[in-house]
């Protein structure tokens, strides 16, 4: 029964969202919260000498000021979390807990956690804590760093490969009638999400033992469950993370565990609660980021544009104490169908901060890479970049040989042509203008990875009629309050406003990070599974119960409809789940769920599929690039709530065009300091930024990812959006600019050039 | 003129000026009066979030830069990151949870939701607070106007065309 899923749904949390009276991570008011300042390391390479803290000790309101001297010891990271290697190269996260010991590795690194009575005197005497160093020159460059790795796997996932070659790419590039090599280069960018991270952390003894509670915002509740527990030598059992709001994270707030580690330290020192929030500049280096990468992808191919050999060289870089790899070649490895093929990913180890996941990991900047060239190859062979594409389409997963599970990117093209008015586009470069404006038209194809985890859920049904569903997911802004009471009222059979979903607990049954735009198709199924075992135990009793309408009747023969339970075959049969439980005399039936993927993965190859199309209006006079529309149409299987997957969308779209205009973080070569390091000098695209966006979804369920039929959008959105628009700045000027973002001085540079 | 040292021990001893030494200040906000104690180093936002516990009014930058701790002092828009604690004694401040008139929400709340303009919600109160003092007894606004006027409040979630739409409709109301 569908009739709450794919309803155009207010979102379930918006009131609490208008009103303020959502709650966030640093927002729990706790009797005794003491304020944690984090005092960090002004260098980005060397050894902590001394660390003076006097004149901080000596500040009223002080409590502590916890160095690695003086901080409780934390046992190591453990290799693996789950499947995800977290350690090591193409490992996912920093291998290092904080305070543990005297190395520098960048700058910014925490150093010290001043605790005061309040946030003012906290912050105040952090300002008077003096470091001093036993410095070394950092590493800051990639192409002269010492320490280079060729990591075998993207978070040790056998299915993730990043050094593979399929046939003979060199021989068949060499051979090629038509050969094309060029470097796109991307700059590093932050999620900059606008609630920065912050965690509250609170010990207490319960039954004699120690117990943690930590209000962290994370897209990760078992994760920072085990790690704090792993930390800190305490079953699992003993760690309660509470995040009911988390104020975007877009591939942050996920993998790197220092901050909520270092609250749990101070408040474990001070024996109070302990808030920290971290400040808008920290989320430029303890929070993660995007490396930036240097790519090379060399195309081979016939002169009616067939391709015949695809290489994919990513560079990238990670700190000196992660392994992450960004992992370029995702787009390259499937999109389109080519007998050679070959990528590797090398990885850089700088004095730099760590990073971690960014929305579309390795797709947003190496699809854009992919389908920059793709452009090229079109104009080279005067092609329509549409046409090249479809010549090469891939039927099936060139990599795996595996069938696609669903697939209908040639309707996404036909689409957005129709949206953006692609036959309106002059094929010829510079030949479309509009007053002083330059105009120009792009495309490109996206994908993402649809993936599937396993999750668990608990459905409550009372005898008020009313249910409540539970998960330990996370609402991160991608609607999951909303769409999973959707999910949850048709599993029950109750009308939505009867339901209620809570998640963002850790005690709540176990669901998986949010990430990897994988929710949708991990928690659902569990969500649907908790239903109907719940729904099974109302059955029973009724069956049993002599004074039911449904007494003695076959379980299979009863259904669930608007709140009664009913003869399939005469529906007038049956009574509303309230009278079954009241006459049981019990307030409520209650059951989990559980599910996991099936083999489905080893038959079949799971992606969402989309075409995005930009019409851009270039300033040659400044150089300024504006972003007139955006069309996007997708192929993500069943949408489970038109608006809030559009938003999802828009933001993806929007993301996607801050990478490819605005958003770049740089570090000082000499220091290794972000000299972007606050919201006015990292621009996050605003409200005069945002374009004319049309989004469509060809809700095409997906036959084989599960009952529900959808696959994710959270990242699909990201991916594409920057070659568009790189594509249109071609077509409007004549000029290839290979290097985001696509900043105005390099606009003037390379017209100067031409 | 004070010579620079006299001045700097002026400073010293001026109860006001210490900005560790607690005060008495009375804050008026959504309509109820709030007597605290104060650090006048103490930000309206810290304020309103740390000792008032109304944490609507949101955190995202410290720096006038995210457009998220927006609220009226006086029915104007301020950033409550710059804007102290002390210095806002005897104006009348509304926050985000005084935006509603009781459960009435404010058509711009409403428009808000109808439209889905926010995601994550945690630029959500700033957008309403900084568009309903701007949009309060003026003329309709142009979608242009709206755009450059409301590109002080950021949204990481970018639900900025439906923001759009939602304060389009709301300033009919
Ligand atoms: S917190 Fe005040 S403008 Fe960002
Ligand atoms: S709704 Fe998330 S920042 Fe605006």
């Amino acid at each position: 029964m569908m009739d709450a899923i794919g309803q155009p749904l207010e979102r379930a949390d918006a009131h609490l969202k208008v009103t303020g009276a959502a709650r966030y991570a640093a927002e729990w008011d706790l009797p005794g919260l003491a304020y944690g300042a984090v005092v960090v390391s002004g260098i980005a390479r060397g050894t902590v000498r001394a660390i003076d803290a006097k004149a901080a000790r000596r500040t009223p309101g002080v409590l502590a000021v916890l160095t690695h001297e003086n901080a409780p010891r934390l046992r190591p990271l453990p290799d693996k979390l789950g499947k995800v290697l977290l350690r090591g190269e193409g490992g996912m996260t920093e291998a290092r807990q904080p305070l543990q010991d005297a190395e520098v590795y960048y700058a910014g690194q925490p150093l010290a956690v001043v605790v005061a009575d309040t946030h003012e005197r906290a912050r105040h005497a952090a300002t008077l804590v003096g470091v001093t160093y036993d410095e070394q020159p950092p590493e800051l460059a990639m192409t002269t760093a010492r320490r280079q790795a060729r990591p075998a796997t993207f978070l040790g996932s056998p299915e993730e490969k990043l050094q593979v070659s399929i046939g003979d790419p060199a021989a068949a590039l060499a051979a090629a009638p038509v050969r094309l090599e060029r470097v796109y280069e991307s700059a590093v960018t932050h999620h900059n999400p606008i609630e920065p991270l912050a965690t509250i952390a609170h010990w207490e003894q319960r039954d004699g033992a120690d117990f943690l509670t930590l209000y962290d915002t994370t897209r990760f509740l078992t994760g920072v469950q085990q790690i704090a527990a792993g930390a800190f030598s305490l079953p699992k059992e003993n760690v309660h993370v509470i995040c009911p709001f988390v104020g975007g994270a877009f591939g942050s707030k996920g993998w790197l565990f220092a901050p909520p580690l270092l609250a749990a330290l101070a408040a474990r020192m001070v024996g109070r609660p302990v808030k920290i929030e971290w400040r808008r500049q920290d989320m430029f280096t303890v929070a993660g980021h995007r490396s930036a990468t240097r790519q090379t992808l060399a195309l081979g191919a016939t002169p009616d544009g067939q391709l015949t050999a695809l290489q994919h060289d990513t560079q990238s870089h990670a700190s000196l104490v992660s392994g992450f790899a960004e992992p370029c070649a995702n787009l390259s490895r499937m999109l389109y169908q080519v007998p050679n093929l070959g990528f590797t990913h090398q990885v850089a180890h700088l004095n730099l901060p760590s990073p971690s996941t960014m929305r579309g990991p390795g797709e947003t900047v190496g699809g854009w890479a992919l389908e920059c060239a793709l452009d090229e190859l079109a104009t080279e062979l005067k092609l329509d970049p549409v046409a090249l594409r479809l010549k090469n389409y891939a039927e099936h997963n060139p990599e795996t040989g595996k069938p696609w599970s669903s697939k209908h990117l040639r309707d996404c093209y036909a689409r957005g042509q129709a949206l953006i008015g692609w036959e309106k586009r002059n094929p010829v470069p510079r030949a479309m203008r509009e007053g002083r404006y330059l105009v120009g038209y792009g495309m490109a194809t996206t994908m993402y990875p649809a993936g599937r985890n396993a999750a668990t859920a608990r459905a409550t049904i009372s005898a008020d009629g009313q249910a409540l569903v539970e998960s330990a997911t996370h609402e991160i802004g991608n609607g999951a309050r909303t769409i999973f009471r959707q999910i949850s009222a048709d599993g029950l059979g109750l009308p939505v406003a009867r339901v209620r979903f809570e998640l963002g607990d850790s005690a709540l049954p176990p669901a998986p990070n949010t990430g990897g735009s994988v929710t949708t198709a991990t928690v659902g199924p569990a969500v649907l599974a908790a239903c109907r075992n719940a729904l099974r135990a109302l059955r029973q009793l009724a069956v049993r119960d002599a004074q039911s309408p449904l007494f003695g009747a076959a379980e299979e023969a009863i259904e669930a409809r608007a709140g009664r339970l009913q003869l399939r075959a005469a529906p007038a049969q049956g009574e509303d789940y309230g009278a079954i439980l009241r006459r049981a005399r019990l307030p409520a039936v209650s059951a989990e769920g559980s599910a996991k993927p099936g083999p489905e993965k080893k038959q079949y190859s799971f992606y969402s599929f989309g075409a995005v199309f930009a019409q851009v209006r270039v300033d040659e006079a400044t150089g300024v690039i504006r972003v007139a529309r955006l069309c996007g149409v997708y192929d993500v299987g069943r949408v489970m709530n038109p608006p809030t997957a559009r938003s999802q969308l828009l933001g993806g779209m929007t993301m996607g065009l801050g990478a490819t205009l605005m958003e770049e973080t740089s570090y000082d070569p000499r220091t290794g300091h972000p000299v972007v390091r606050n919201l006015a000098d990292y621009h996050v695209p605003s409200l005069a930024d945002t374009p004319e966006m049309s989004i469509e979804f060809l809700d095409n369920p997906d036959p084989h990812i599960g009952e529900l039929g959808a696959r994710g959008i959270g990242e699909i959105g990201c991916v594409g959006t920057p070659a568009a628009i790189t594509n249109a700045v071609f077509h409007a000027t004549g000029q290839r600019l290979r290097e985001l973002p696509l900043t105005p001085d390099k606009l003037l540079r390379a017209a100067t050039r031409a | 003129m004070m010579n620079p040292a006299n001045q700097t021990q002026f400073i010293d001893q001026g109860l006001a000026s210490d900005p560790t030494n607690r005060l008495p200040v009375t804050l008026t906000i959504n309509g109820q009066a709030y007597p605290l104690q104060l650090e006048s180093r103490v930000a309206l936002l810290d304020a309103l979030r740390e000792n008032l516990h109304l944490t609507g009014t949101k955190k995202g930058c410290d720096h006038g830069q995210c457009g998220g701790c927006t609220v009226h002092i006086d029915g104007q828009s301020a950033l409550a990151c710059l804007t102290l604690a002390v210095m806002s004694e005897g104006k009348a401040i509304t926050t985000i949870e005084g935006l509603a008139q009781g459960e009435t929400l404010h058509p711009l709340q409403a428009a808000f939701i109808r439209h889905d303009a926010l995601q994550c919600g945690y630029c959500t109160p700033g957008q309403l607070m900084a568009a309903s003092a701007w949009l309060s007894g003026q003329p309709p606004r142009t979608a242009a106007e709206i755009q450059e006027a409301m590109s002080g409040n950021l949204c990481r979630c970018a639900a900025y065309p439906n923001i759009l739409a939602a304060i389009l409709e709301a300033q009919g109301a």
